[in-house]
This record gives C-alpha cells, structure tokens and sequence, in this order.
C-alpha cells in the first residue's frame, strides 16, 4: 500500500475536501497472469453516491481496494485530488466486520487515537458514534459477542466517528438478514447526508436502486458503465449491464 | 510396578510432611523455570511479531532458523552458556557461572525460540485476517504489531505455557552451567537425575510424580484462568 | 494485562535474575560425584561453616571434569583422587600445593553367582586375572574418573594389558559411579567402585562385596588451591582456610567421625606422603 506522507492531521472535517476528486487514468491490476482489473478510467466527485456493481469475480472488491490505497495498480495512474499517495480522512468497512477483542466503544476510541484526537474529543465522537447507529446500550459489550448486523453497525460506527472525507463499503450487507440490511443503508444515507463522499459495492440490485446516484458496472475487470443511476437501471448501454439486469449469470 | 506404587507412597509422604528441603528445591525449580518463560517471552514475543508483520529480505531464513533451534539440545546449549560463562570465556566476569542465574540464561535462550516461532505462526494469521482493516485505519506496523499481540493473547498464552514446560523439564542446560550445587542450583530436575544416578529408583520417581503434579495443576489453574477471561471479554 | 502488570512482570524478572546474594562468604569446590555420593561432603561442609562462617558449594564432576574446571578458573578449590592427574595439575602451574587428606578404599564388587569364583579374597590382582581368564563380565567407568584410573593402574599391575585383552566382556560405560552401578547391577557383572558410594547405593539387585582390603586398593585424597596467579579471581585466602581446616586435627577428626552402618568411611591422613 502506499504509505500515506506528511504528519497526521487533527481534524478530518478541515476546510475544502482533501483527496477528493479520486481519479483513475488506464488503472490495471494484475496478479500473476490474470486481470484483476482493465483499463479502469473514473472520476469519483465529492460528497457523491456511487455504487459499484457487477457479477461475482468482476472485481468489485479490487477496485475498492484500489480506490482506498490498499493495493497499487500494476498500470495506469491514480490521485487523490491530486495527491500521490491517499490522504488520512478516509475510511472502509469490509464485508465481514474486523473488531478488536475489546468493547465496542473501545474499538471506536482505539481509530480515533489514531488519528492522534485529544481525550474529550474522543469521548464525545464515540458518544455520537454509538448514538447515530444505535449502539449506546451495548457500548461496554465485547465487540466480539455482537450480533452480525450490530457488528457491522459498531465497524461504522467506527468510521462514522473519524468522519472521513470518503467512506468505502466492500458488500457490507451480503451476510446480513433484510433488516440488518435496511439498518445498515440508513446508516450509509445519513453519513452521505452529512457530507461524507460514498462509494459502495454491492451485489444485490435492489439495494444499487435505493442507494445509487451514480452507478459503476464492472464485467470481468472492465468498467463498461459509470452513469448516472436513473440512466443506467431504464436503459443501460453496454450488453453486458443489460443481461446483469434481466438477472442472466454472464 | 512395585517401584512405581512405593514411589506414589513416597511421593505422597513427601508432599504431606512438608519437607522443607524438598520444598526448597521445587522452589528453586519454579523461579528459575518462571523467570527463563518470562525472559523467554519478553524477547521472543517481539521477535515474533515482527516477523509476523513486516515482510524483508531474509525473513524465510530467520523463520526456518527460528524453527530449527526449537530443537535445540538442550545440552548443546548449556555447554555454549558453560563456555561464555566460564571464568575463562568472554562474560567471565560476571561471575554467573554455577548459580541460578547462569540457569536463567540457558533455560532462556532455549525457549526464546519456541515462543518466537510459535508466536509468529499465531500472530502471522491473526494479521491475515486482521491486516487489510489496520491498514485502512492507518494503524502503521508498530501499533499494528502491538495490536495484535493484545488481540491474540489467548493463543499466545498457550505459546508461554510452552515455553515454560520445555523449562521446567529440561535438565541438560542447567545441570552444566548450574553445577548441581546443594541448596544453590539443584532445581527439581537434577535431583531425580542425581537420585537416579545413586540407584534410589523410588525416590526418583516419586520426585518425577510431584514435578508432573506441580505442572498439571500450573497448566490447569492456566486454562481455567483463560476461560474466565474469555467468558467475560469474548 | 496493562501496563502496570507488564511492569510487575518485568520486575520479577529483573529480580530472578540478579546473582543470588554475593555478600556471602563462599568458595567454589570442585570434586568428584563419588566424594558426593558417599555423603562426606554432607557431614564435613556444616562443620566447617559453623567453624569459620564460609560457605562451600561443591560442584560434583568427574575427576578429569573437576580438574578442567580448575584450569578454567572456575573453582577456587579441587579436591580429587587421582594422584597422577593431581601432579600434572601442579606441573602445569594451575595448582599452588598439594595437600593429602585422607584415603578410603575401593572395592571389587560382583554377583552373587560368580563366575569367575574369587569371592571373599583379598588380592586384587588375582581377582582380575581371574576374571580376564573367565571373561566375566565386567563393567569400567571409562570416564577419566579418579576411579577408572585406579582400574586401569590394576590392570596394568596385573599384567593385562586391557586395550588389546578388553572384548565384549569388558563393557566401558563412560559414566559416573552411580550409573555404572546400575548397568553393573542390570548386567550382573563385576565393577570396581569406592566402598563409599557402594554403602549408599541402593539399586544391588545381586550384587555384593567379593574382594577387598588390598593395600593396592587404597585410594588417596588430594587438595589443591587453584593458582590465584593464574586465575585472579581466585578467592585465595578463603579457598586456603578451607585447606587448612581439612588437614587440621579438627577436620581431621570430623573426617574420621563419618560413618555408614556404623562404618567408617574415610581415613584422615594429613601430613603423610601419600
């Protein structure tokens, strides 16, 4: 991963968005002989909504990593709103929740002690945090023995509390029940609201019709579309997206 | 089978009479057992986890040589320590040789290996699973190592509890660079060596049964120790 | 675990570590595993402590280990019996003097079938003439120990030369008394050992006593101060005092009040030639 340069910054809500816009020029990622990735060219804007959505294996998950910094493209280019390497103000949430062995406000105080914030600041973001995603109750629970859907409440939480510039989410529903689910997507529309630039993959199509704005359609490794939402689910350009739709396996 | 049932006697006897002498040297036996673990870890842990981490040049072979010298003679180790610790060696002035502190050294770096290549492994796929979330949190090498030593501590305990039964069992390091000195250096060890060798079987045994018992309980007080906490934190 | 308990841990181990209470008065003896065995060192070593406060710790060795930790300088004083290796020592300059101390005899011991039938003699040397001629089986400690070297000196005196004669009849062990004991007892075979360590093994199985009281089977004690000269650490005025009472009358006789079963073990002979 790139390492990110310079000194911590104390305040991720500082003046004019840093690292945004995010763009890949001709961005490839390939391990050993396969593409995982091809060709990729995409802008991602400010405080949009963008969902990304494919088939299984179409490199939704890479993508993601690469737009976070986690992986380097093995072609092309990419910036963070001119920067070489992605700045601090940043955040993901995987599809399986990664929770320290601690209590759930402990997981939280343990990023923002990252991000180098003094005690009482702390304290009043894990309080909001934990209130936003409706966790107060079980703020002194083992993160470990949650549920699956508070687990994956607690991980954005988590990144809700840093406030990043963009938040990221791998498929963070696939392994939840509806209702956890439709919890999850208020949550990602209030942190949307608040500001904060979304990009999201998912595989489910319903979800890509209630939250999209603006849609990202990946058919092994390539993007065929990147479209506003409306556009893309009444009539999609590409034949590939078209069949994704009808809800053929490609 | 009648020495083992006159050693069970024996061994009972014993434990119920307090014996003083034999008390002190279960004693002896479980500071310098516990000290090594504990040095043992202090240095081994790190190790561990920096390799568990941080990918470098060289990193394969420290990790086979790592390996490797968990199955270190003891003995071998002990005539290395005997000759740094010798009077006529390089640490010489120290004056360590033949007292418990020369045991400490040996026991220490025959365990050191263990605990740092089982910590590695330990460590290692906790990091698989842990380290594309640190990563995204910025948590840099350092805390992330840390992290997980913290994260994985359950499973580190059985490292250390490793560690400390090679220790406690072991009798060809400390024998050398301890001298088997009366009432100085004679851990539990080197005395059934030492009755085995003057031809009283019984008693040999009978100090083999208490040092199993003395491990069992430390190794089940260990595990109860680690449920509870487990119950309570997840 | 916090911090504050990382730190208690770290302490314990700190103090663990530190070399256990210097500030005693104590000299480091290096002497043979038979000498230990035969309990001496537990009747002598509380007398002359409560004589003069200094403590000893006895490193028990073989003979040829215990003089090489004199070499290294990691003893202040040897106390073998291997009068050879004792003057080589001297020759060497890593010894100041040679004191005698005492003697104890050896014993041949065997079982109790005897196949070489040379039970209850008193001639060693005829002993083992008989038990080369029968090709009894015989265990040898090997192990440069003040006792294999009085074997090997019996040998010789009785005109065997063992290198060439030995075959699987004579097993080398290369191991203390104790456990050259043992293989004896397991193997049902003869073996040469002091009449100290055989008093307090236990594991006979059929052996006993076929031959003793051979002038040639005495076996001399020696005491060495390790040359300061050489080896500066050496506690040289404690390491003497230790001396000094051993071939006093009063180590003397606390030599000669040692007993097993009522036997006298040792015999102080300070002072002679030996």
């Amino acid at each position: 991963m790139r390492r990110a340069n310079g000194h911590v910054r104390a305040r991720a809500d500082a003046t004019g968005p840093r690292g945004l816009p995010i763009s890949l020029d001709g961005v490839g990622v390939r391990r050993g002989a396969a593409a995982l990735l091809r060709c990729v060219d995409l802008v991602v804007a400010a405080r949009t909504r963008t969902l990304v959505i494919g088939p299984n294996g179409s490199g939704k998950s890479t993508l993601m990593r690469v737009l976070h910094g986690l992986v380097a493209p093995t072609e092309g280019r990419i910036d963070w709103g001119g920067l070489a390497a992605p700045p601090r103000g940043q955040a993901m949430v995987f599809q399986r929740p990664i929770l320290l062995r601690r209590s759930a406000a402990r997981n939280i105080d343990y990023a923002l002690r990252i991000a180098e914030l003094p005690r009482a600041e702390r304290l009043r973001r894990i309080d909001g945090a934990l209130a936003a995603t409706g966790l107060a109750a079980i703020a002194a629970q083992s993160a470990r023995t949650l549920s699956g859907g508070e687990q994956q409440r607690l991980a954005i939480a988590r990144a809700w509390a840093l406030a990043p510039e963009v938040l990221f989410l791998d498929e963070p529903t696939a392994s939840l029940d509806p209702a956890a689910s439709r919890a999850i997507e208020a949550l990602v529309r209030d942190i949307h609201a608040g500001g904060t630039t979304i990009v999201m993959s998912t595989h489910n199509l319903a979800q890509a019709r209630r939250l999209g704005e603006r849609i990202v359609f990946l058919h092994e490794g390539r993007m065929t579309e990147c479209t506003d939402a409306a556009e893309f689910f009444r009539a999609p350009r590409s034949p590939e997206a078209a069949a994704f739709l009808e809800g053929e396996r490609l | 089978m009648t020495t083992l049932a006159e050693s069970v006697r024996l061994a009972l006897g014993l434990m119920a009479g307090f014996d003083a002498h034999l008390f002190g040297i279960v004693a002896l036996s479980l500071r310098v057992s516990i000290a090594s673990t504990l040095c043992a870890t202090v240095i081994g842990l790190p190790i561990g986890a920096a390799l568990a981490v941080r990918t470098f040049r060289g990193r394969g072979a420290i990790v086979a040589t790592l390996n490797a010298l968990m199955g270190m003679p003891p003995v071998v180790m002990g005539l290395l320590v005997y000759l740094m610790l010798s009077r006529a060696g390089p640490l010489g002035s120290l004056g360590l040789l033949f007292t418990p502190g020369a045991m400490v050294i040996a026991q220490t770096l025959l365990i050191a290996p263990i605990v740092a290549a089982l910590s590695r492994q330990v460590i290692e796929d906790a990091w698989l699973e842990y380290r594309d979330q640190l990563t995204s949190l910025r948590a840099g090498a350092w805390r992330s190592a840390l992290t997980l030593l913290w994260d994985t501590r359950y499973s580190l305990l059985t490292t250390v509890l490793a560690g400390f039964g090679r220790a406690v069992a072991e009798v060809g390091a400390v024998i050398i660079v301890g001298g088997n000195i009366d009432g100085v250096t004679r851990v539990m060890t080197t005395t059934i060596a030492l009755e085995t060798s003057k031809g009283d079987l019984p008693l040999a045994l009978a100090l083999g049964l208490i040092l199993i018992l003395i491990v069992v309980l430390l190794n089940f007080g260990a595990y109860a120790t680690r449920e509870w906490a487990r119950a309570r934190s997840g | 675990m916090n911090r504050r308990s990382w730190l208690v841990l770290v302490g314990w181990c700190a103090l663990a570590l530190r070399p256990a209470l210097a500030q005693d008065r104590f000299i480091v003896v290096a002497s043979t595993t038979s000498t230990e065995q035969s309990g001496l060192f537990d009747h002598l070593l509380p007398a002359f402590e409560a004589d003069t406060g200094i403590k000893v710790r006895v490193v028990a060795v073989g003979t040829g280990q215990a003089l090489d930790i004199g070499r290294r300088g990691d003893a202040d004083v040897v106390f073998v019996h291997a009068r050879s290796a004792e003057e080589k020592f001297l020759a060497e300059g890593q010894g100041v003097k040679r004191y005698p101390v005492m003697y104890n005899d050896f014993v041949l011991i065997g079982p109790k079938s005897d196949p070489a039938h040379i039970a209850g003699g008193h001639d060693i040397v005829a002993a083992l003439r008989a038990i080369e001629t029968a090709k009894a089986a015989f265990v040898s400690r090997g192990d440069r120990s003040g006792t294999h070297i009085a074997e090997l000196a019996l040998w010789k005196v009785a005109g065997i030369d063992i290198d060439k004669a030995k075959g699987p009849w004579y097993r080398d062990t290369g191991q203390g008394m104790g456990p050259a004991l043992n293989s004896a007892a397991a193997m049902n075979a003869y073996i040469l050992s002091d009449r100290g360590t055989w008093l307090s093994f236990k594991n006979r199985g059929d052996l006993e006593i076929v031959v003793e009281g051979d002038k040639r089977l005495f076996n001399q004690y020696g005491v060495m101060l390790v040359n300061p000269q050489k080896h500066p650490n050496v506690k040289a005025d404690l390491g003497q005092k230790f001396i000094d009472w051993l071939v006093s009358p009063r180590g003397q006789s606390v030599i000669a009040s040692y007993k097993i079963d009522g036997r006298q073990l040792f015999f102080p002979n300070a002072g002679s030639n030996a």
